[in-house]
């Protein structure tokens, strides 16, 4: 029946449409606008003055820059990898306890968010003073020298992130560990490998979607991270956040926040779409070994490529796939 | 020859729970031997002792001469195919396959030709990229047990491995597995709940409840002697007599009385005396319904009662006949063209007759076991 798709069609619009205005009015416009003012010139004082101008953008070229991307990257590379090495078997653990348990780790888990999150930055930055708890435990034990600062590092920033971001990693690995099939652990171990082996080879590409999700959770506010720098970090662990506050609250020239802005945008954009890459990518070498292998010219699949820990595939591809493989299967019934 | 794999005194509680209580199971090479019982009977757990995943509380399994009992379940020579396939979804059929293979870390090449023979031998070939939540539940099965098996496991572990399947299927299914297992001469130990499945299947089977081992013998052996109400009861269908001895017949044969019948005939297998209790266990198809009074023969057992219950099924007719206290559950084959005969019908009075070779004496005999029987709404 052909009148029926337009109609499907108008209705999906419809439902649409209210998300539509909503998102263009508050996200859309807003972004736009404040990307748009990094072309205004800086007014001196505060706010920008009239017509458009590329200088802001040149200024982004400054050498200070790279430094502070690269290094808003690496910090915030580390504690996102730093999350899910310790979210993975907290999930596990999660995931497998009995109910009774579950409910009271789940607790420990979310606790956190009932302090508020300034208070518990502040928090840290007592435990790690010179003169706070941690520090005098660390020294008398010999630990760490009496002249090591723990605080206004990077590391400082680090440890906070982990300890701030850990919940937004914990909840999507649990959620998809709490879906996961434990018997095929089993099959694993019945298979030869070992438990260490079933948990790398089975359990993680089981997950996996669960684990992008914790990645991008952690990875993307890591990124855009102020306040965590501002309090227990230093000079040298200076994020684009923090200059970004900078310009905006101390030097009041909102068109080079906005260029920062900008700046941030583009590398988030670029490290998500970067992970999609890689992801994609990782299908290309298997296809192309499994070619090889059948013509028998020689072969690229190797154990390691073919079980490798994070392998989302694309959820269009494996939807397609699904109708396609549906088809073949309803005819096979049929016969 | 010693067996190859045995379970020796077996013992294990969940809590307090026994779910396997002092089990010994003797399993020759290359058979397929079968676990049958109802579900809690410990079958289960045996299976997950001889693949590892469980240690007795006490006893030990033997597999070839070695004691597994504490070998980790990566180490044994044992596979299994799981009742729910327990397929990895994120790997393809061929994957899925060669995923032992690739453990062992043997060459590329032999895993890819190792692979291939495999999908030939469970005709997954056409299939072998597709992931398994593309494919139907028979495929899934013989992936499943292409999977286990091209790790030429010293046996073969098959947990309730059709129960997921539709009938017709299982069917199908079951001829192939028996044919599998002539191609690769592997021992299989197959855990079912399914009569038919582990009759039509194995070589021996061995009957479990509540932990403890029933019986152990061919399938025809706990067919046509089972040695307790249970055995016969739950494979199959049967009909229970209560009686006492009341004359022995030189060696063979025994005079028995059970309430409402002439004296029956017994062949007399057990050493049973005169003044004896002794249990029948009949099955339904060795009695012979007629409208006509049979002749006397001294090998024939006989007695009136009246249908209950009639149930046409094609090929043959069920019938429960009461005899005082007795529903007696029979059944006649149709081997002749039934619309040219007379139907014995509801409230005809009708002749039951067995030979007196038919009845089998029980060695145990529990009264919950006539739970398990079929009948009729009172």
């Amino acid at each position: 029946m052909p009148t029926m798709i337009p109609r499907r069609r108008r209705e999906e619009w419809l439902l649409t449409l209210p998300t539509f205005f909503w998102l263009t009015l508050f996200f859309i416009i807003p972004t736009v606008i404040v990307l748009a003012i990094a072309f205004k010139p800086a007014a001196p004082h505060g706010g920008f003055g009239e017509g458009w101008t590329l200088r802001t953008l040149m200024e982004l070229g400054n050498p200070n820059y790279p430094a502070i991307v690269f290094r808003t990257l690496w910090i915030s590379a580390v504690a996102t990898a730093l999350c899910i090495l310790i979210a993975l078997p907290v999930g596990y653990c999660l995931a497998r306890a009995s109910r009774k348990w579950r409910q009271f780790l789940m607790l420990l888990v979310v606790i956190p968010f009932w302090t508020n999150f300034l208070i518990r930055i502040f928090a840290w930055k007592q435990v790690l003073h010179p003169e706070g708890i941690l520090k005098k435990t660390l020294v008398a034990l010999h630990l760490v020298a009496p002249d090591a600062t723990l605080l206004y590092n990077a590391g400082a920033v680090m440890l906070v992130m982990v300890y701030t971001y850990l919940p937004f990693a914990i909840l999507p690995i649990y959620a998809a560990a709490e879906k996961f099939d434990f018997s095929l652990l089993e099959a694993a171990q019945d298979l030869g490998s070992s438990r260490l082996g079933a948990f790398y080879r089975i359990f993680i590409p089981g997950i996996r979607r669960g684990l992008l999700t914790a990645t991008l959770m952690v990875l993307i506010p890591a990124l855009g991270a102020y306040v965590i720098p501002d309090i227990v970090g230093g000079p040298t662990s200076e994020m684009i956040g923090n200059k970004i506050a900078q310009r905006t609250f101390v030097d009041r020239n909102l068109p080079h926040a906005s260029a920062l802005t900008g700046l941030l945008l583009v590398t988030v954009l670029v490290v998500t779409g970067g992970l999609y890459v890689l992801v994609r990518m990782r299908k290309i070498p298997r296809a192309l070994g499994r070619s090889l292998a059948a013509t028998g010219t020689g072969n690229l699949t190797t154990t390691a490529e073919n079980t490798a820990p994070v392998t989302p595939e694309s959820i269009a591809d494996l939807v397609a796939e699904e109708e396609k493989n549906k088809e073949e299967n309803a005819e096979e019934d049929a016969t | 020859m010693p067996p190859f794999l045995s379970f020796e005194n077996i013992s294990k509680s969940f809590g307090s729970h026994k779910a396997v209580d002092n089990v010994s199971v003797d399993v020759s090479r290359g058979e397929i031997f079968s676990l049958l019982g109802p579900s809690g009977c410990g079958k289960t757990t045996l299976l997950r002792m001889c693949a590892g995943f469980e240690e007795p509380d006490s006893g030990r399994i033997l597999l070839d001469g070695v004691d597994i009992t504490n070998i980790p379940p990566h180490k044994r020579k044992v596979n299994t195919v799981f009742q729910n396939y327990a397929l990895f979804p994120h790997l393809s059929l061929r994957e899925n396959i060669a995923f032992g293979l690739r453990i062992a870390k043997r060459p590329e090449k032999e895993i890819q030709a190792e692979v291939d023979k495999m999908l030939d031998l469970v005709q997954l070939t056409d299939h072998a990229d597709k992931l398994p939540a593309f494919i139907s539940g028979g495929q899934k099965q013989r992936v499943a047990i292409a999977r286990a098996l091209i790790n030429k496991p010293q046996v073969l572990l098959l947990d309730e491995p059709l129960a997921a399947l539709d009938l017709k299927l299982r069917q199908r299914m079951l001829v192939e597995l028996d044919g599998i297992h002539d191609e690769v001469g592997i021992t299989f130990l197959y855990i079912t709940h399914d009569q038919g499945e582990a009759m039509g299947i194995s070589d021996n089977i061995a009957v479990m409840n509540q932990g403890r081992i029933e019986q152990i013998g061919k399938p025809t052996e706990v067919y046509e002697a089972p040695r307790s109400s249970f055995v016969a009861a739950f494979i199959g269908d049967t009909n229970f007599f209560e009686g006492t001895v009341t004359e022995e017949k030189g060696t063979e044969y025994l005079t028995v009385k059970i309430d409402g019948f002439p004296d029956v005939t017994v062949f007399n297998d057990k050493n049973a005396h005169k003044g004896d209790p002794v249990y029948l266990s009949i099955r339904p198809e060795k009695f012979s319904v007629s409208v006509e009074k049979p002749a006397e023969n001294e090998h024939v057992n006989a007695v009136e009662g009246i249908v209950e219950e009639v149930i046409y099924m094609g090929s043959h007719t069920r019938y429960w006949i009461r005899v005082q206290d007795y529903r007696i559950s029979t059944n006649r084959q149709h081997i002749r063209y039934a619309l040219d005969e007379k139907p014995i019908q509801w409230k005809d009075r009708v002749w039951l007759s067995w030979r007196t070779d038919d009845g089998y004496m029980l060695e145990r005999y529990a009264a919950a076991d006539e739970k398990l029987l079929i009948l009729p709404e009172e």
